[in-house]
């Protein structure tokens, strides 16, 4: 038994359980768990093919990446331990998950201490130990290094490995994000990189990892093969080959995944637009699943035009969202008030909810003096209420989108002008540096499942305002950063719930950018495929790939 | 001669040297970079992608990065790509393998296949045959290739099964007789068009040779209709056509876009849209130098072959 719980049960065996115990059948759940144990020891077998529209092509998970090479990774690699689809963490390389209450986090969270598990061994059949997870903590900080990012890793000091199953750091202030950190840093080793230029090692396009599969082969712009590790430490692979296959457009991604030359339809999913012939397709389960992902209209906030409270609670009475969602995305996804995911534990359901008025609209501008001038666009102190609005150019959603809200806010004395930019542009200086006046985006402001945005609200975050971070709305408010701060350095749950909940009340009174909806996304494979089960709180689908069988 | 060919080689070196020169700056010059693309991945800050593009370099002056880039290039290091750092020598070649099986093939078909329906046209002008295969060109030169690349998978793969919907071969198996069998539909499909073009010019250039007057001669001697075409016909026609088929080298070797996207199909076409999309400078470099070295040697070949063969061009 205690070998299994050291894995979530997916999504449908928790069910299975659930009904079970309120059938008063609790005494069932063992033979539940000992038909998975008895799957665990049969040989892997079959492959399955996950389609992806983006190619993996960084296989060093320390390296700068995007969202479709950690895809990879959770095969390749494990983390220390990972969140499941209700937020809560589950050991993979460690015995157990270090916390306040268990001794693994010293109480002024100060002091960490992980314990790994016995017998793990690298691909290449060296012993995992903790001073490989020592190396993988401490190459995101070499200097030489292209590294991902060095939040968390920065703030560690005196890393030491104390037995080869055992590593402990201080920290030179608590900081309860680094288990979201730490659930998405995928543990490398350190042999391959001895005297190599961590850089250009060989092992980043050869990775060795201790996950479910191993590196097999990789045809650019084509595939990349994986095999079963069959020394795996953990329950799995169930599979004896896993293929990734790039399929750049998706609408060819999806005949082929009618066609069934693909299992499984992976990042950028089935478009909207197929969702009902895709619930239709014989032996095909679909599955419309919430991401981390949503959709706002953001403002600058150095604008003088946004500087009034009341402009941006009429710009948000004037968006008319359903609309959007509705007419332009199929109703996929989800109205929102909030950055936070609905599937979140920090997810504040008690925002006032958005309704969509140009009467309400237009009475808060006149309240708050902006009259109609020339054009009938609104001003007020020598500040007229236009504006421009930006996005991808080539995404056409969001550009009918911005045609509607154009409309919209030109009923209300509001003249929004149309201009985009190529990717590459958009999401350079021009948005880093806070140079629009607003934008249509798409974002994810959380690490993994943990609530801080330090990153995205505090106001010393923001580049234009001469700080660091990802703050490009330029918001300022001491109330949000103090809530940051508290989150950031509390380790009691309950504790870090009520603060999220208050910051995001906080950031919905301010509206510095106007929630628009979080993203869902339409994933689809066959029936004869079990596994894939969506989980908000990692980015991609293959986190629990170590679980999928066939058949 | 000796003297012509080092003039002429000069002259390349320094038409190459411009082309980089130019494609360097017009890369590095354009908006974003390399390193946009991660602009957006949770937890990234300014800070952190400036580092980043000083550890690679990317913050150098202009001309020294392209110095640099082109010490490595004479010195026979085409670079690394930013993406999955990988010598870009061989991942062109892996690219242009896939490319070449794929044009290579659909040329071969449209030429053959062109070829024959442009003389059978041209031989019974204003017959039921050249009337029927006139309307069927424009039709199959007005078809888009997007989407009759889709409708022939949604046929042979989604309704009848016979023909795998996408990719070069099956992972694991990779046999000639899977690549056969992946590469039949779209090479058919991109030799559709083809066909179309080449008949066109095939049939316009028999009806030129078929009204000479050796053509006649041959007639009056009493040759039969099939020798006529065979030995008098069809040698002078082909002429042209060779050096249209010299003309498609490039455009061979540069890919399918679309086929190749439709079919998942891992050529040149899509290399180089991926690789100018991710700001993959060194990749991308790599094609464009690729393509400027094979349109030097290719024109530099061809004036050689002509005075070779023409007598009356003196190569001074």
């Amino acid at each position: 038994m205690t070998e299994h719980h050291d894995r979530p049960l997916n999504p449908a065996r928790r069910r299975t359980l659930m009904l079970l115990g309120a059938a008063g059948g609790a005494m069932m759940a063992p033979s539940v768990l000992g038909r998975s144990a008895a799957f665990a020891q049969g040989a892997p077998s079959g492959q399955i093919i996950l389609g992806f529209s983006q190619e993996p092509t960084v296989f060093n998970p320390l390296m700068p990446h995007i969202e479709v090479d950690d895809g990879i990774y959770y095969a390749i690699f494990d983390p220390l331990f990972d969140f499941d689809p209700d937020g809560q963490l589950f050991p993979i390389l460690v015995t157990e998950v270090p916390t306040v209450a268990n001794g693994g986090i010293s109480e002024d969270g100060l002091t960490w201490r992980i314990r790994l598990k016995e017998g793990v061994t690298w691909h290449d059949g060296t012993p995992f130990t903790a001073a490989d997870v020592k190396f993988t903590f401490e190459l995101p900080v070499n200097p030489d290094f292209r590294s991902f990012r060095t939040t968390g890793y920065a703030l560690m000091r005196d890393i030491t490995v104390v037995s080869p199953t055992e590593l402990t750091w201080t920290m030179t202030k608590p900081f309860a994000p680094l288990a979201g950190v730490l659930a998405s840093t995928f543990i490398v080793p350190a042999h391959p990189f001895e005297g190599q230029d961590p850089n250009a090692a060989p092992f980043n396009n050869a990775p060795i990892g201790t996950g479910p599969f191993k590196w097999g082969e990789r045809m650019a712009g084509d595939h990349i093969l994986l095999t079963a590790n069959a020394n795996y430490h953990g329950e799995g692979p169930h599979l004896e080959r896993l293929i990734i296959r790039y399929i750049p457009d998706l609408n060819v991604m999806y005949t082929q995944f009618k066609a069934g030359d693909i299992d499984v339809i992976g990042l950028q999913y089935i478009t909207p637009d197929h969702l009902t012939e895709a619930e239709g397709l014989p032996g095909v389960a679909t599955e419309v699943a919430g991401t981390g992902s949503f959709e706002s209209f953001a403002l600058n906030m150095q604008r003088p035009q946004f500087k009034d409270l009341a402009v941006r609670q009429a710009l948000y009475a004037a968006l008319d969202k359903t609309s959007i969602i509705d007419a332009l995305y199929y109703g996929v996804p989800t109205p929102t008030e909030t950055y936070m995911p609905q599937q979140s534990a920090f997810f504040n359901p008690d925002l006032p909810p958005h309704a969509f008025s140009i009467e309400k609209a237009n009475q808060l501008l006149d309240d708050a003096g902006w009259a109609r001038g020339a054009g009938g666009i609104r001003e007020k102190d020598g500040v007229r209420l236009a504006f421009t609005n930006s996005t991808t150019a080539g995404n056409h959603l969001r550009e009918q989108a911005q045609q509607f809200i154009q409309q919209t806010f030109a009923e209300i004395g509001v003249e929004m002008t149309i201009s985009n930019l190529p990717p590459a542009v958009m999401w350079g200086d021009y948005w880093m540096n806070s140079e629009f006046d607003t934008v249509v985006v798409g974002m994810n402001q959380l690490s993994g499942a943990d609530p801080d945005t330090t990153n995205y609200h505090r106001s010393s975050a923001s580049p234009a305002l001469g700080g660091a971070g990802q703050n490009t709305l330029a918001y300022q408010n001491p109330r949000v950063d103090e809530l940051l701060d508290a989150g950031a350095a509390s380790f009691d749950p309950d504790q870090r719930r009520e603060i999220y909940r208050e910051l995001q009340a906080v950031i919905r009174d301010d509206l510095p950018f106007l929630p628009m909806f979080q993203y869902a996304v339409v994933k689809g494979w066959k029936e004869e495929v079990t596994g894939p089960a969506p989980n908000v709180n990692n980015r991609i689908d293959s986190w629990n790939v170590r679980d999928w069988r066939r058949g | 001669m000796l003297r012509y060919l080092l003039s002429r080689l000069g002259q390349s070196a320094i038409l190459l040297l411009i082309v980089s020169c130019v494609g360097f700056c017009v890369l590095s010059l354009a908006p974003g970079g390399p390193l946009s693309q991660f602009a957006l991945s949770p937890g990234m800050t300014q800070e952190q992608l400036t580092r980043i593009a000083d550890q690679m370099g990317l913050n150098r002056p202009l001309p020294v990065q392209y110095m640099d880039w082109l010490s490595h290039l004479l010195r026979g290091d085409w670079g690394v790509s930013y993406r999955d750092g990988q010598p870009v020598l061989a991942i062109i070649q892996r690219h242009l393998f896939a490319t070449l099986l794929l044009m290579g093939t659909s040329t071969a078909i449209a030429i053959v296949l062109g070829s024959a329906i442009g003389i059978a046209s041209a031989v019974r002008r204003g017959g039921i045959f050249d009337h029927t295969m006139t309307v069927m060109s424009m039709v199959a030169l007005s078809i888009p290739t997007f989407w009759f690349g889709l409708v022939a998978i949604y046929v042979f793969s989604l309704n009848l099964g016979w023909l795998p919907s996408g990719g070069m071969y099956a992972v694991g198996n990779g046999s000639l007789a899977d690549y056969l069998h992946h590469l039949i539909m779209p090479a058919l499909v991109l030799a559709l068009v083809d066909v179309a073009i080449w008949s066109r010019y095939m049939r316009t250039s028999t009806l030129n040779v078929v009204h000479q007057d050796f053509v006649r001669t041959a007639r009056a001697k009493g040759l039969t209709r099939r020798r006529v075409l065979m030995k008098h016909i069809l040698g002078n026609s082909l002429v042209p056509m060779i050096t249209l088929a010299g003309l498609q080298l490039p455009v061979i070797l540069g890919g399918a876009l679309v086929t190749e996207t439709v079919f998942t199909w891992p050529g040149m076409g899509r290399l180089f849209l991926d690789s100018l999309g991710y700001s993959d400078y060194p990749v991308v470099m790599g094609l464009l130098m690729a393509s400027a070295l094979l349109v030097v040697v290719g024109s530099l070949a061809a004036d050689l072959i002509v005075a070779l063969i023409d007598p009356r061009i003196r190569l001074n």
